[in-house]
């Protein structure tokens, strides 16, 4: 993977939860700045992994290294001015103003009192992901979405090398998503910074993502670029569904296909179905049916 | 509000909302000293409240009056009956006031407060020790046995939540209910101390667990005040870090928060600070809960304001409620504040969900 800025070399990383290993002998070299996505399935280990990047969690075994430097020798304070992160989901026991909970991101940088430059900076980067309308707002007031936003400004005025995302896109309709995803990409670039996201949006993904990681069984299944990692066969294994890979704009994109949901084709027993002719056809003309529909001009779909 | 802020704009609100919290914390200490006024001439009947605040001025200022002149007979009764009373009351509400805000921030919990880790009924069981069974911790006995008693039991639950969370790392609410699970353990013990005792200790036993400022001496002032002013510094200190705390422990410590040594520092500093102020008054209850939400309420909740702004009203609640426990009848402080501060709180909370009330 190309870049020089900021490198991250995983090696040999296990992490559990009691007996149920949850991450196993993970080995992986990143340099930035780029877009990078990781996917699998749920409970995978994804969130864990990056949790292990970032220091909430410890390695049971293996070492992460931050631009040669190993994580575990790192303190929190030095760690955070290099690594960003943008949870999920945030506590909001006590929730403050927008602006008060996005100058919280300059804590590694800044003292007791917040400078005015800090306020500059939070503006700039909710005027980036145009919510600077939002500013004076009350946390628990704004909608999912615009929650998620608020934290992705919080970790962009952390100013990191690393910025670790845990599903940013999941609360945002697609407008938004592929908005936030969008700039994830154009900051990589612009702020040479080290973009890792975890997403579920394999298609969104694919669009934006300079290169893909996916996850497997604890382990890294396929690494590469997202035409690299996004093949019928990987999600195949990695999902257990049906898909048809596309190329669309030059990015691959993924078509679901569902046997037991399409009203074309009908299962009748193992590997046997119905098509909509009434014909008896097996698994292999099934799936060239469902293609052909699904390549129809009315889709909507481009090659 | 504007819906696009310029970033000198944003600046400038910011700094706008920042005098408006301000305000609140003023407001606040002029309803002390309107209070201590009252206060003061409630102790000598025969002068104003404007004579009875310059009474207190020139004593500060160190001005003598001719001996048994009006006002030689009112600085007497003002600061040998009612000031202590009344500079506890102060000192003890803002201790109380900031340990609670302490508490509800590093455990991420609006309902803990300063006794969450037991510490109330530490000090119960001190005391009770002391009054029941006549058993001191130091050689000296009677009041002053009691209130090192108190600050030793005190410190009990709170080291047994603190060794805990060294051996193994506790949640916030996983530390609630260790404190919760020592409390109730001294309080069996008190009871069972209170149903072998006479009606006399009973009645005294009873008033200490209510909280109450009747038994302030001068001689109480100097700890409650170091240890309140060192410990409330050190709070103000640390209140960005407070705020950090309020996103989780794992986003504190993405943002550079060793969350687990943090707490436990703050923690050892929210229960010498408790413990210094229960010695003396008793376990007063509510305000520390209390205070915290109601500076919340009117100002949001960043904790560079809350930790204050409490202080201040935490005092003015307190010494409200002793001038009133005091000017109607004989009634425990702790009592007649829950009365009062109980209906307030609860339309101030009214007054919130109708969306009056925050700053911003």
């Amino acid at each position: 993977m190309s870049g020089s800025t900021i490198r991250i070399d995983i090696e040999g990383v296990e992490f559990g939860y009691s007996a149920n290993p949850v991450l196993k002998n993970i080995n992986l070299s990143v340099n930035g700045p780029q877009l990078l996505s990781i996917i699998g399935p749920n409970g995978v280990g994804k969130s864990t992994l990056i949790h292990c990047i970032n220091k909430i969690l410890s390695p049971t075994k293996g070492v992460v290294y931050i631009d040669g430097q190993d994580v575990a020798s790192t303190t929190l304070k030095e760690l955070a001015k290099k690594v960003g992160y943008v949870p999920y989901a945030s506590s909001d026991a006590f929730p403050l103003s927008v602006v008060d909970t996005v100058l919280m991101g300059r804590h590694p940088h800044s003292n007791w009192k917040s400078l005015d430059h800090d306020l500059d900076v939070v503006y700039e980067t909710l005027r980036l992901i145009n919510i600077e309308h939002l500013a004076m707002r009350s946390f628990d007031e704004l909608s999912a979405g615009q929650h998620q936003k608020v934290m992705l400004a919080r970790g962009l005025v952390q100013e990191p090398k690393v910025l670790l995302l845990d599903e940013p896109t999941s609360n945002l309709d697609i407008k938004h998503q592929m908005e936030v995803t969008r700039i994830m990409r154009d900051l990589s670039q612009e702020k040479g910074i080290l973009v890792i996201m975890i997403s579920h949006d394999l298609n969104i993904a694919a669009k934006y993502s300079d290169h893909m990681i996916m996850l497997y069984d604890g382990g890294v299944y396929a690494a590469g670029t997202p035409e690299e990692v996004l093949t019928a066969e990987n999600i195949k294994t990695v999902y257990g569904v049906e898909s048809d890979v596309i190329m669309s704009h030059g990015r691959p994109h993924i078509i679901m296909l569902d046997p037991l949901f399409d009203d074309n084709i009908k299962p009748l027993d193992d590997d046997v179905y119905v098509s909509s002719d009434n014909r008896v056809v097996d698994r292999m003309e099934r799936d060239t049916i469902v293609r052909n529909v699904l390549k129809e001009p009315a889709r909507g779909v481009t090659d | 509000m504007s819906e696009n802020l310029h970033s000198d704009s944003l600046v400038e609100r910011y700094h706008h909302l920042t005098m408006r919290k301000l305000l609140v914390l003023v407001v606040s200490v002029i309803g002390v000293i309107i209070v201590v006024g009252l206060f003061s001439v409630s102790a000598y009947d025969n002068i104003s409240l404007m004579e009875a605040y310059r009474i207190i001025w020139d004593h500060i200022m160190g001005v003598e009056y001719e001996p048994r002149t009006t006002e030689w007979w009112a600085d007497r009764f003002i600061w040998n009956t009612v000031m202590p009373r009344i500079v506890a009351a102060i000192v003890a509400g803002a201790s109380l006031a900031a340990a609670g805000a302490l508490m509800q921030a590093l455990m991420n919990n609006p309902l803990a407060d300063p006794y969450s880790t037991g510490i109330s009924s530490g000090a119960c069981f001190g005391a009770i020790v002391a009054l029941v069974l006549g058993l001191t911790i130091t050689s000296t006995s009677g009041q002053s046995g009691m209130i090192v008693n108190a600050f030793v039991g005190a410190m009990i639950p709170v080291g047994v939540v603190i060794l805990i969370s060294k051996r193994m790392p506790l949640s916030p609410a996983a530390l609630i209910l260790v404190g919760t699970a020592l409390s109730y353990f001294f309080s069996s013990m008190v009871t069972y101390l209170l149903v072998i005792t006479d009606a006399d200790t009973l009645q005294n036993a009873y008033i200490w667990q209510v909280g109450t400022l009747d038994t302030i001496v001068w001689s109480s002032i100097p700890m409650m005040v170091v240890v309140t002013a060192v410990g409330s510094a050190f709070v103000m200190l640390l209140t960005r870090q407070l705020n950090v705390l309020s996103l989780g422990d794992a986003n504190a410590k993405t943002l550079g928060l060793d969350v687990e040594k943090f707490r436990v520092v703050c923690l050892i500093v929210m229960a010498i600070m408790t413990a210094s102020i229960v010695c003396f008054t008793g376990t007063i209850g509510f305000l520390g809960l209390v205070a915290p939400h109601l500076v919340r309420i009117l100002v949001g909740s960043d904790n560079k304001f809350v930790v204050p702004i409490s202080m201040a009203v935490g005092s003015f609640i307190l010494v409200l409620a002793d001038y009133i426990a005091m000017t109607i009848s004989d009634v425990p402080v702790g009592v007649v504040m829950s009365i009062i501060g109980s209906p307030i709180f609860f339309l101030l909370i009214l007054w919130q969900k109708k969306g009056y009330g925050t700053v911003y």
